[in-house]
């Protein structure tokens, strides 16, 4: 079975729990909610998901828990969890932006808000997904800095001690921050992806490793239970389109628009 | 101990221009609009909100009624952006004290326990420090210094909220998934409005649901009002979810459109005006 650029990218946002254990995982987007049930369901077992609201359930929806916003809030505070949020701009230090773009006083454009970024990077793991890698959302400066980055945790003292981001999932590539500045670095990227393609569209010097390997191939059963279980519908190649031939061209093509 | 049973204009007419007003329910959840739609229809504006954004603020925003706004985001929910908020943003019409939900939480529960501030682990090292100058920093006095944000109460004039049920003397009930912060926001306030689906004896309140869905303490409640479909066109848990096609043509509809078509008179003309609505053709 062939995956799709989409498949990749569930797999990869599923990535992002290995490992965490008996915490929330907060997906936002589809592709990370794809990826946090996967986890869940292959490797994460002890994941504990929301249905978007107030309830903790099971994979299959059945209710195991009762989760409302004030709580979610709560469990922040403590950090048994992992959230994976949207991005609609991103720094090497891994600021992220979603609140406006343009003068804050003035936005261009207005966006959600600033909502819980700035009390989940400094209380819990933090990942990103990015379902459009280009220069408009990799760019030097955030306009408004929501979630906090490495360069600006470092000069917390003890109000940085539980920050940690652990990972950028995009539809080009997966990146870190496991450089000695913490600056953003390469991890992997999907098939039919090279690194020429994921520096063109970043708008800050990436650190390269001398080999980067492709981001790891779905299993057999992981494939199955993304398109039989998971999204039957296939709404995810919607989020992330087949046809990544227009990559090379996207940030010029971005830069004209 | 009193009937506090009103009705929504009776509610409006004890409010006024220049107040602080908090407002319940969550993003395009249980947002008590049937109030805010009598607030709309009075000349009461350069308000101070405080919401965990929805239609609420996009309405009160795009009628020119918000001086000042406290939020932490402002959302439809199912249509990410709210249009008319963005529209306010982009004009420069209103001021923003953008804050991170932690934030708001604690803003609250200081203003309900009468405190100065409440420390958070939030906003420092991000920019909601650069655009809220007035914000302070505390010191943790203990052995580990740490810097944490002192969060100042956010008190309020008067808080609107809706709930499911509620009794004539301000106890009031919620029968869905999530309390949001309506308590606190009544709590936060000198006097708070609680509309809801239906009055009903205090006898009733526990007779088929258990007694931690009595979110409402009557000792934090000035007014009650009945108003059924009140939280239209956001959800309302378990009763209705949200009227997700009229949402869509709400963003889709200048507002001097929209405000002229569905705020008439009072709500019945409102409920008339969307049932009229529903039956156009193509619909």
């Amino acid at each position: 079975m062939r995956a799709t650029r989409a498949e990749y990218c569930v797999v990869a946002c599923a990535e992002v729990w290995r490992g965490a254990g008996e915490v929330l995982a907060s997906p936002m987007g589809l592709i990370p909610s794809l990826g946090a049930r996967l986890a869940r369901l292959t490797f994460a077992p002890d994941l504990l998901l929301t249905d978007g609201e107030a309830l903790l359930v099971r994979p299959d929806g059945t209710p195991e828990g009762w989760l409302p916003y004030r709580q979610h809030l709560e469990l922040v505070a403590g950090g048994r969890r992992h959230v994976m949020m949207g991005a609609s701009q991103l720094d090497r230090y891994g600021n992220q932006n979603i609140s406006c773009v343009g003068d804050w006083a003035r936005p261009r454009r207005q966006l959600l808000g600033v909502r819980g970024a700035p009390v989940n990077t400094l209380n819990n793991p933090t990942s990103y997904w990015v379902p459009r890698h280009s220069r408009r959302v990799f760019v030097e400066r955030v306009d408004m800095v929501c979630g906090v980055g490495y360069d600006r945790a470092a000069g917390l003292g003890g109000a940085a001690r539980y920050h940690r981001i652990a990972r950028v999932v995009t539809d080009l590539a997966v990146l870190d921050f496991a450089t000695p500045d913490h600056s953003m670095r390469l991890v992997s990227v999907h098939p039919g992806v090279t690194v020429r393609q994921v520096r063109e569209a970043t708008g800050f010097p990436l650190t390269v490793p001398a080999d980067v390997p492709p981001t790891r191939d779905p299993g057999a059963a992981e494939l199955r239970l993304i398109r039989e279980v998971l999204d039957p519908a296939g709404s995810r190649t919607r989020e992330v389109p087949e046809g990544a031939a227009a990559d090379g061209d996207r940030h010029r093509a971005e830069g004209r628009a | 101990m009193g009937d506090k049973t009103m009705t929504a204009e009776e509610v409006v007419s004890r409010l006024a221009s220049g107040m602080t007003l908090g407002i319940g329910g969550w993003g395009s959840r249980r947002k008590p609009m049937a109030l805010v739609r009598a607030l709309l229809r009075s000349g009461i504006g350069d308000l101070t909100v405080v919401s965990c954004g929805g239609p609420d603020v996009g309405m009160l925003a795009a009628a020119g009624r918000i001086r000042r706004l406290v939020t932490a985001f402002v959302t439809l929910d199912s249509i990410a952006l709210e249009p008319h908020y963005r529209a306010a943003r982009e004009h420069g019409d209103l001021e923003l004290m953008e804050i991170d939900e932690g934030m708001f939480l604690s803003g609250l529960r200081a203003a309900a326990q009468r405190l100065p501030f409440l420390p958070v682990r939030a906003g420092v090292g991000s920019d909601v420090m650069r655009v809220n100058p007035g914000l302070r920093t505390v010191t943790s006095p203990y052995a580990d210094g740490e810097t944490l944000v002192a969060m100042p109460p956010l008190r309020l004039d008067a808080a609107l909220v809706h709930v499911n049920r509620a009794d004539r003397l301000g106890n009031g009930q919620y029968l869905g998934p999530d309390p949001y912060f309506d308590d606190l926001f009544c709590e936060a306030a000198d006097a708070a409005y609680v509309s809801c689906e239906r009055i009903v004896d205090t006898a009733e309140l526990t007779k088929t649901a258990g007694p931690r869905s009595l979110l409402l303490k009557r000792l934090a409640v000035t007014g009650v009002v009945e108003a059924p479909d009140g939280a239209h066109f956001t959800s309302c848990a378990p009763e209705y979810g949200r009227d997700e096609e009229f949402q869509r043509w709400y963003a889709a509809t200048p507002w001097p459109d929209f405000a002229g078509r569905f705020l008439g008179a009072d709500e019945a003309a409102y409920r008339a005006a969307v049932g009229k609505w529903r039956t156009e053709p193509g619909r």
